[in-house]
């Protein structure tokens, strides 16, 4: 079957960001297809390539960032959501005049549309979320 | 049309719970993820619920996230399904819709 992923919460800030890469993963392991994973609102945090939590813990962004380039994910971040947080890639930093990115590699930036087709082009659309 | 409804707040907590099981149809299925897998528990103010809803429902609780919380599958009310993170795909391949009680 294929799915899109919605993920509303940042990493280490709720549980659910911890469920929908867990339940990503399960659903790849047992052949299912994921045509999307949405990042909105906070959720856009899991993908700045810039966290650095303690060495025995969990680095959740990375983990998105391995997975989507063993199973070729598209991993969409909301484009108003992440300007917000200060989330950018090298394009957006420049059209805004900033001086950094952040975007970790298999994340992109885009608009509410991709949900939107998400939820019409797969079987199954599941939200996470606090 | 089955749905399946995906609960992540503890009934103690939150009201969303209680939302999902006033709105919640004969047939559908019920899985208790992060915080709501304390609802599965035995013996509370709430199993009464829980309970009664069963009668025509099927209810679910992500083992992981029981365990993670101290608590063992021998305190589960009767009836309720533990499932993995396997179990969680198949509930969602199995009941066309899903609903997050965010």
């Amino acid at each position: 079957m294929k799915y899109t992923i919605m993920i509303n919460e940042g990493p280490y800030q709720h549980q659910s960001a911890d469920s929908a890469l867990q339940f990503t993963r399960a659903l790849l392991e047992k052949g299912h297809e994921v045509f999307r994973v949405f990042f909105y609102h906070d959720g856009v945090n899991n993908g700045t390539r810039l966290s650095v939590p303690p060495g025995d813990d969990r680095l959740i962004q990375k983990e998105w960032s391995e997975l989507a380039k063993e199973h070729e994910l598209d991993l969409v971040i909301c484009i108003a959501a992440a300007q917000r947080r200060g989330l950018m890639d090298a394009d957006e930093a420049k059209r805004q005049g900033l001086d950094a990115d952040n975007i970790i590699e298999g994340f992109r930036i885009s608009g509410l549309g991709q949900l939107i087709e998400g939820g019409i082009q797969s079987d199954r659309t599941i939200v996470f979320g606090d | 049309m089955a749905m399946l409804h995906i609960v992540n707040k503890s009934p103690f907590e939150k009201v969303t719970f209680d939302s999902c099981l006033g709105h919640a149809s004969a047939g559908d299925s019920i899985l208790m993820i992060e915080d709501a897998a304390v609802g599965a528990i035995d013996g509370t103010v709430f199993a009464d619920k829980l309970k009664a809803a069963m009668a025509d429902k099927s209810v679910y609780v992500l083992v992981g996230d029981l365990t993670a919380r101290g608590l063992s599958e021998d305190r589960l009310i009767d009836g309720v399904k533990a499932v993995d993170y396997a179990g969680f795909v198949d509930l969602t391949v199995d009941n066309e819709k899903t609903q997050s009680w965010l």
